[in-house]
C-alpha cells in the first residue's frame, strides 16, 4: 500500500519537476562533480578520503564549524554501518546532509492568513526585489490575488524596478515618491485589507547589518506593519469556514500572535560566504526572521552556505532561486538538494 | 571593515607575544590559526594554502637574528605577505588614451555595478576634474538604466540616455561616439550582472568590450563573496582582459577574504573600495594598510585622508583663529566639531578604521552616533548667547534646554562637563582644527609610521 502511494505520488511530480531537477542540479554541477570524482575513484575509506572531502566541503561555503560537524557525522555512520569502500561514502554523506538540511524544509503556507503580510529583507545586492517579482508569479500560479509594497524609497529606482515587476504581473504596486518606507507599507497592508488581497510582498531597502541605524529603521518598519495590521483582524479566507477540526478559527487568532507580518524572510546571496550566518544572526536579532530565501545558487561551487546556516541557525529556507527564469524560485525539498548537491541518480 | 579577521589574527598573535622564542611547534599553532581564520574570513583555499606555505617559509628563513620579539618577527612577516599578496602599490585610474577615456563595469549580479558607477564618476571629477559621461548596457533588470539615471541626476553627472529595446553595443557605441562629440573625458560603461557560467552574456560582454575598447576594464566584486570568488574571478579573468577590481560594501562585517582571492587569481590591482551606501563612499584600496588593518593595527592613514578631505577647512581655520588668540572655545565650535565629524561618516566609520584594541575600548566609552545626535539636540535647543556662554547656563535654563531638547536634566549636565573638557583640550592645541588633532593622533598609536 505505501508503494503504491509511492508512486502515485511521484508521477502527479514527475513533468514539470524533471525540468527543476536538472537545473537545480546543472547549478550545483561543480561540488557535485568533484564529489563524484572523489568517491568514484574506489579503494577504501582512509583519512586522505576525509581529507578531501574536508576541503570539497569547505571550498563549497559549507564553512569549518558545519564542515567538521559533518565529518564527525560521517564518520560515526561509517562506523555504525562498517563501511569501508569509498563508493559507499557517496551515500553515507547523502544520509548526512539530508539529516542536517531535513529540517529546514518547512514550505510557506500563506493560507492561513487574509491578508498573509511577508516582509522582505536583506543586504544591498542580494536580490529582494527580483525574488519579489518571481514570488508574485509563484502565488499567482496558487490562484493568489498578490499586492506589492514599495518599501525600498532609498535606493535610485528601487520603486521603478518593483512597478515593472508589478506591470509584468499584472499585480498593483503600492508606492510613494519618496517618503518613508514604514507608511509605504502600512497604506498597502490597508489597500490589501479593502481589496481583499490574499498576500502582500513588502520590499525593503537593501542594508548591511553593521549600519545600526539603518537596523533600528528596518524594526520600526516591521512595528508599523503589525499596527496595521494587529491581532485578530487577520481573517481566515473564506473557503476555510466552517473551520475543519484542528484548524484555527477567528477566535483563536485573537490569541495567538496572529499581527502581520506573518512572514520574515530573509533574501541572501548564494554567493556569499561564511557573512550569510552573520546575516542571518543579525536580521534574525532585529526583526525575528521566519524563512530564508536563497538566490543566485546557480553558477559553480554554492549551496554549502546552507548547511552553515542549518548547523549554526536552523531557519526554515522557503525558497532557493536557481536562475533568471520566473519559474525559477522554488521551494525547497531537503531530499531533491542533497541529490542535486552530491550529484545522485534521481530514482 | 574586516573586523572578524583582524581579531582573530590578533588572537593569534597575541598568543606568540606571550612566547620568549620562536620555535617550530609555536609557528605551526599560530599558522594553522592563520590558516582557520582565513578560511572562515571566506578566502578561497588554494589561496589560504600557498599564503600560509609563503608565511612559514619567510618565517622559518629569518629565524632567529638575534630578534628582541619573535612575535613581532611574525607579525612583519605576515603584515608583509598580505600586502604582497594584495598587491604591493596603490593603483590609480589609468586614462592615458584619446579621450573618451572608456571605463567598462562588470560583475555579478548585486555586486554593484551602478552604484559603484555612480560613486566612481563622482569621485573621477571630484578629485580628477574630468568631465564624464554615465550610460547604462543593462537592459534586462527592470529599471536598471532608471537606476543610473537617478544617480547621474543626484550627482549632476552626464547621461546618456538608453532604452531596453536596444541592444548593449548599440547603446554603448552611440555613447562613445556622443561623449567624442561633447568632449567628455572619460565614460563609464554599466552592465548588466551576469554569471560567468552564462555563456551568451559572457560573449555579449565581450563584444562590448572588443566594440569599445575601454582602457580600465573593472571587476566588482562583493566583498562578502564566498569561497566561489576564485572561480567567478578566473572565468571573468580569463572572458576579458581586465585591468583593476573593485571591492564593494566592504563597510559591512563582512571578512572580505575576497580581497584577497580575487586579487591572487586575476593578478590584477585593487583599485578602489566601496565604504558606504552614500556616493561619496569609494575610496582609493591600500594594500599596506589593508594588510595592517587586518593585523588589528587600524587605518588610522585613511581617517587623515578623509579628515582632510571632508573637513571644511575654513571653518577650521576660523576655529584654529579663535584658539590662537586665546577666545574661548564656544559651543557653537563644539557643534560644529560634531557636524564635521558627522561628514567623515559619524562616530562608527571613524571606529571602524581604528585598531582593534583601541576601537574596543572606544565602544566602551559609549560614544555612538546617537548620543552624538542627542548631542547636536541639545545645543540646538540653547539659545545663541547660551552657546557662547556656557558659564550662563545655571538650573532654570538647564530644565528649559533639557525640556526643549526631550532629554532629562542629567544629560545637559554631561554635555556641559563633556565640553569642558574639550575645551581644555583645545587649549593643549595652538592651532589646527579636527585634521591637525588626527594628525597628532598618528604620532600616538605606535606601528604606524611605516
Amino acid at each position: 500500500m505505501f508503494g503504491f502511494l509511492k508512486k502515485t505520488a511521484t508521477e502527479q511530480h514527475t513533468p514539470e519537476k524533471t525540468g527543476w531537477l536538472s537545473r537545480l542540479k546543472s547549478s550545483l554541477v561543480r561540488t557535485g562533480g568533484q564529489l563524484s570524482e572523489l568517491f568514484g575513484r574506489g579503494g577504501k575509506i582512509d583519512e586522505d578520503l576525509y581529507e578531501e572531502l574536508e576541503t570539497i566541503l569547505i571550498t563549497a561555503d559549507v564553512g569549518m564549524d558545519a564542515t567538521r560537524f559533518l565529518l564527525a557525522e560521517l564518520r560515526h555512520y561509517v562506523k555504525v554501518q562498517h563501511l569501508t569502500e569509498a563508493g559507499q561514502l557517496k551515500e553515507a554523506l547523502a544520509h548526512c546532509l539530508l539529516k542536517l538540511l531535513k529540517p529546514l524544509a518547512q514550505p510557506l503556507e500563506t493560507g492561513t492568513y487574509q491578508p498573509f503580510v511577508i516582509m522582505l529583507c536583506g543586504v544591498n545586492g542580494a536580490g529582494k526585489t527580483t525574488s519579489i517579482g518571481k514570488l508574485t508569479r509563484y502565488f499567482q500560479g496558487q490562484g493568489k490575488s498578490v499586492l506589492l509594497a514599495a518599501g525600498d524609497t532609498f535606493r535610485a529606482a528601487a520603486r521603478e524596478q518593483l512597478m515593472e515587476w508589478g506591470a509584468r504581473n499584472n499585480v498593483t504596486v503600492i508606492a510613494q515618491q519618496g517618503g518613508d518606507p514604514a507608511a509605504v507599507i502600512y497604506d498597502a497592508v490597508q489597500a490589501a485589507m479593502a481589496r481583499k488581497i490574499d498576500v502582500v510582498l513588502a520590499d525593503t531597502a537593501g542594508r548591511l547589518t553593521t549600519q545600526a541605524h539603518l537596523m533600528e529603521e528596518i524594526k520600526k518598519v516591521k512595528r508599523v506593519i503589525a499596527k496595521a495590521l494587529p491581532d485578530g483582524q487577520a481573517r481566515l479566507p473564506l473557503s476555510n469556514f466552517p473551520p475543519q477540526a484542528g484548524e484555527r478559527t477567528n477566535e483563536s487568532l485573537r490569541e495567538s500572535g496572529s499581527s502581520a507580518p506573518h512572514e520574515v524572510l530573509l533574501v541572501l546571496d548564494a554567493n556569499t560566504g561564511q557573512n550569510a550566518l552573520s546575516q542571518v544572526k543579525a536580521f534574525g536579532d532585529a526583526l525575528g526572521v521566519t524563512g530564508l530565501v536563497l538566490t543566485k545558487l546557480d553558477g559553480t561551487a554554492k549551496g554549502g552556505v546552507i548547511a552553515a546556516i542549518a548547523k549554526a541557525h536552523p531557519i526554515p529556507v522557503r525558497f532557493i532561486g536557481v536562475g533568471e527564469g520566473l519559474d525559477d524560485l522554488r521551494p525547497f525539498v531537503a531530499e531533491d538538494f542533497v541529490s542535486a548537491l552530491l550529484g545522485l541518480d534521481n530514482d | 571593515m574586516l573586523d572578524n579577521l583582524t581579531q582573530r589574527l590578533s588572537g593569534v598573535i597575541k598568543n606568540l607575544r606571550g612566547q620568549a622564542r620562536l620555535t617550530e611547534s609555536n609557528i605551526q599553532d599560530a599558522l594553522r590559526e592563520v590558516r582557520l581564520a582565513l578560511l572562515e574570513a571566506d578566502v578561497a583555499l588554494p589561496v589560504v594554502k600557498e599564503f600560509t606555505a609563503q608565511v612559514k617559509q619567510a618565517a622559518l628563513g629569518q629565524e632567529v637574528i638575534g630578534n628582541l620579539n619573535p612575535g613581532q618577527a611574525l607579525i612583519g612577516v605576515v603584515h608583509r605577505e598580505l600586502a604582497r599578496l594584495m598587491g604591493e602599490a596603490n593603483a590609480g585610474i589609468n586614462l592615458a588614451t584619446v579621450p573618451p577615456a572608456v571605463i567598462l563595469m562588470a560583475g555579478l549580479q548585486g555586486a554593484g555595478k551602478t552604484t559603484t558607477s555612480g560613486k566612481l564618476a563622482r569621485l573621477m571629477r571630484e578629485q580628477m576634474k574630468k568631465k564624464i559621461l554615465l550610460v547604462s548596457c543593462d537592459v534586462y533588470r527592470p529599471a536598471a538604466i532608471e537606476q543610473l539615471r537617478t544617480l547621474a541626476q543626484q550627482l549632476e553627472i552626464d547621461f546618456f540616455a538608453s532604452d531596453i529595446s536596444q541592444k548593449p553595443r548599440d547603446i554603448a557605441l552611440a555613447a562613445q561616439d556622443y561623449a567624442r562629440k561633447h568632449h567628455h573625458d572619460v565614460l563609464i560603461v554599466d552592465t548588466a550582472g551576469r554569471l560567468a557560467i552564462d555563456a551568451a552574456m559572457m560573449e555579449e560582454i565581450q563584444q562590448l568590450h572588443a566594440a569599445l575598447k575601454p582602457i580600465e576594464t573593472l571587476f566588482v566584486v562583493d566583498a562578502m563573496t564566498g569561497q566561489d570568488a576564485v572561480n567567478t574571478a578566473k572565468a571573468f579573468g580569463a572572458a576579458l582582459p581586465l585591468t583593476g577590481i573593485i571591492l564593494t560594501k566592504l563597510d559591512g562585517d563582512a571578512r572580505g577574504g575576497a580581497a584577497l582571492s580575487v586579487r591572487h587569481i586575476t593578478g590584477k590591482p585593487i583599485k578602489f573600495v566601496g565604504v558606504s551606501e552614500k556616493l561619496n563612499g569609494l575610496e582609493a584600496f591600500h594594500p599596506e594598510r589593508m594588510a595592517s588593518r587586518i593585523l588589528g593595527m587600524g587605518d588610522v592613514l585613511s581617517l587623515i585622508e578623509e579628515a582632510q578631505r571632508e573637513v571644511d577647512h575654513a571653518e577650521a581655520e576660523k576655529l584654529a583663529q579663535k584658539v590662537k588668540k586665546g577666545e574661548g572655545f564656544d559651543l557653537n565650535d563644539f557643534k560644529m566639531q560634531i557636524v564635521q565629524m558627522r561628514k567623515m561618516g559619524g562616530v562608527s566609520a571613524l571606529m571602524d578604521k581604528l585598531p582593534a584594541q583601541l576601537s574596543q575600548a572606544a565602544a566602551g566609552s559609549k560614544v555612538d552616533d546617537k548620543s552624538i545626535s542627542r548631542i547636536e539636540g541639545i545645543i540646538n535647543s540653547m539659545t545663541p548667547r547660551e552657546r557662547s556662554h556656557p558659564e550662563l547656563i545655571k538650573a532654570s535654563r538647564k530644565r528649559r534646554i533639557a525640556a526643549g531638547a526631550g532629554v532629562q536634566v542629567m544629560h545637559v549636565n554631561q554635555l556641559l562637563n563633556q565640553f569642558e573638557q574639550t575645551q581644555k583640550m583645545m587649549k593643549m592645541f595652538s592651532k589646527g582644527g579636527m585634521a591637525k588633532m588626527m594628525r597628532g593622533m598618528k604620532g600616538m598609536l605606535p606601528g604606524m609610521g611605516r
